[in-house]
């Protein structure tokens, strides 16, 4: 057995046979009369890689969000910057030689100038270069015949991949990947149901491939020190990520060991599936709404699959963050709608504009604060300036009239400002009536995190039809310690009985007022809180997807009168 | 001529993804893009160039805008590195 150390980045444990993926590249100088037709062999190549790229983009952006399908765009700027194909075709013309040649060439120059900065991010900037090249040579071989050897991966057979999707290998049994480094585009073209791990040789654990990995939930260790030849390849292996580990050859009792843990994962998550479809329930009869915590569309699919029973948040700042100017009336209400119908008849509670403190937009165009947590921020920013909110207001209630739509208000801490919204919400329901465009009657709730809201929780429930609970918020307010201070981790009690007896005094109100009270922030998933929660009364919860299970398990296994 | 100063705070520097983002909004300008960081500079229309200057989170960068529509450009790309880098 040979054990070979590095750095867990995603997953639990895989044990399989490993595969070592080797990008070998032997491309000839090989000279040519028709310098012309090599030109349009070039040119050919990018265009396909350009398309190829595209429907990359397109994939990554339905899987994995467009944070991460970004780099894919990048990589279609980096074929069409002249600094790139300009050399390629210098190459071609002044050496008269194949394009394939002409492309590895330019690649290796690019790549060589970045690879030489004394920088590790700067070598994963030269693994992009060297990504699009590849790319683009897998491209020209498959048209070339087979007389060169390109973009391949050995697998066990000897065979050689040749396709123009580089690294779609087929394989009978799943296996464990090892390779020096993986590029996004092979990552995500990986046939993910084949693929039990990665492990590279290089990588970091904010690489693209450690990203994607953890989104794909696949166990996956970088900067591993092993090495990536015959001694291992086919070898039976095994990847520990919690010990940043592989195991080469595991002997018996390693095996034996590791398979025990392998199962006890399943066990739970099996048990946890289980759960699904069933009511959160107590055995004395007490029921909890499971609510999801989202930030986008693509989260919707998470709370489904993990059977989420609504969405007890749905932030609206990603819709505007990350852009340039205002998202329009109509883009929004395109998200809004799509957010009701996906959720299919179930409820989905969308919190209008939470900016401010630390989640910045630049053209709101936002006076610099001394003390952003206590300044201008979501509802403040809403009231002060009514064409923003009136735009998200009408674009969700035309959309509550597709689902189970609810709104609600951040950071309240005042019955007027309460009433200021319902003003606002008449006008922005007039000018709809006024041009005849449908809407729903969307549930009215607000954001219980400030230490006022709670004192004035009674009167609060008169006026609106739930509250949640911001615990972040509210903690943060309450001990008047700032979240993002770790020097203040020592005075921070996240159970610290003020904001429970807070919590116990909002239900109680909301109760008297006959209106439900949930708690969405991360005390919601606090599985020492579930039951003190359970026994305040507390009528949802809402978390990120991955925790509902968890609880739900809980609840089903908590009486609360014992 | 127009000029605006910016320190990188993203942990990755200038790598793929951001230099095709300014390369991306550079281009949609007709006036010239500069982008320098100590004595290199490149111009901010290509996404090589961009990542060449091996730009590092806490590194200053210039850029300098020079043409017709140089106002604008300076808005738009002051605008996108202050929310994305």
């Amino acid at each position: 057995m040979q054990i070979y150390n590095g750095k867990g980045v995603s997953g639990g444990i895989a044990i399989g046979r490993i595969r070592v993926y080797k990008r070998e590249q032997h491309i000839s100088r090989i000279s040519v009369e028709d310098t012309e037709e090599e030109l349009i062999r070039f040119r050919a190549a990018k265009r396909e890689a350009l398309r190829q790229l595209q429907l990359l983009y397109e994939k990554a952006l339905k899987d994995l969000g467009k944070e991460n399908a970004a780099i894919f765009e990048a990589h279609q700027m980096i074929l069409e910057d002249m600094e790139f194909y300009e050399s390629a075709e210098a190459i071609i013309q002044e050496q008269k030689v194949i394009a394939e040649y002409a492309v590895f060439e330019t690649g290796k120059r690019i790549s060589e100038t970045f690879a030489q900065m004394d920088d590790s991010y700067m070598k994963e900037r030269a693994a992009d270069v060297k990504d699009v090249s590849d790319r683009l040579l897998t491209i020209l071989n498959a048209s070339n015949g087979d007389t060169l050897k390109g973009d391949a991966l050995n697998g066990d057979t000897g065979d050689v991949c040749n396709s123009a999707a580089a690294g779609s290998f087929i394989s009978e049994e799943p296996f464990i990947l090892a390779a020096r480094d993986l590029s996004p585009s092979e990552t995500i073209q990986l046939d993910k149901s084949k693929v039990l791990s990665f492990v590279t040789a290089l990588g970091l654990s904010n690489s693209h491939s450690a990203i994607l990995a953890r989104m794909m939930a696949i166990p996956a260790v970088a900067r591993a020190e092993l090495p990536l030849d015959d001694s291992i390849d086919g070898k039976p292996g095994i990847v520990d990520r919690e010990a940043g580990v592989i195991y080469v050859e595991p002997d018996e009792k390693t095996l034996t060991e590791m398979k025990l843990r392998k199962q006890k994962d399943k066990e739970k998550q099996e048990m946890l599936e289980k759960l699904k479809g069933k009511e959160s329930i107590t055995p004395d009869g007490q029921k909890v709404m499971l609510y999801a915590n989202i930030g986008s569309l693509e989260d919707i699919d998470a709370a489904v699959r993990n059977d989420a029973e609504g969405i007890g948040l749905f932030r609206t700042e990603f819709i505007y963050m990350g852009r340039e100017d205002f998202p329009t009336e109509e883009e929004q209400f395109q998200i809004y709608k799509q957010a009701a119908e996906r959720m299919n008849g179930r409820q989905v509670i969308i919190r209008t504009l939470d900016i401010g403190a630390d989640k910045k937009c630049e053209y709101f165009g936002m006076e610099p604060e001394e003390n952003p947590a206590l300044g201008c921020r979501a509802i403040r920013i809403c009231l002060t300036r009514p064409e923003i909110f009136e735009t998200q207001l009408r674009a969700l209630y035309r959309a509550s009239n597709f689902g189970k739509l609810a709104i609600m208000y951040p950071m309240i801490t005042s019955i007027k400002e309460v009433r200021r919204i319902k003003e606002i919400i008449s006008k922005v329901k007039a000018g709809l009536d006024a041009k005849g465009v449908p809407y729903g009657s969307p549930k009215q709730g607000i954001m219980i995190e400030t230490p006022a809201a709670v004192l004035i929780s009674k009167e609060l429930a008169r006026e609106v039809d739930f509250f949640s609970i911001g615990t972040n918020d509210l903690t943060q307010y309450t001990l008047a310690i700032d979240r993002q201070n770790t020097r203040l981790d020592e005075f921070y009690d996240a159970h610290h009985p003020a904001i429970l007896r807070m919590i116990s005094m909002v239900v109680e109100n909301a109760h008297a007022a006959g209106i439900w009270a949930g708690i969405c922030g991360e005390l919601g998933a606090d599985p020492l809180l579930t039951k003190e929660f359970l026994a305040m009364g507390v009528d949802e919860l809402s978390m990120c997807p991955e925790s509902i299970l968890q609880i739900r398990k809980i609840i089903l296994e908590t009486d609360i009168k014992n | 001529m127009k000029e605006f100063k910016y320190t990188i705070s993203d942990a990755m520097g200038l790598h793929a993804r951001p230099a095709g983002v300014l390369a991306k909004a550079a281009r949609a300008f007709s006036c010239d893009v500069r982008l320098i960081r100590n004595e290199k500079s490149a111009d901010c229309k290509g996404i090589i160039g961009i990542m060449g200057l091996g730009v590092k989170k806490g590194d200053e960068v210039t850029v300098i805008f020079d043409g017709t529509d140089e106002d604008t450009a300076y808005e738009k790309i002051s605008g996108i590195m202050r929310e994305n880098l």
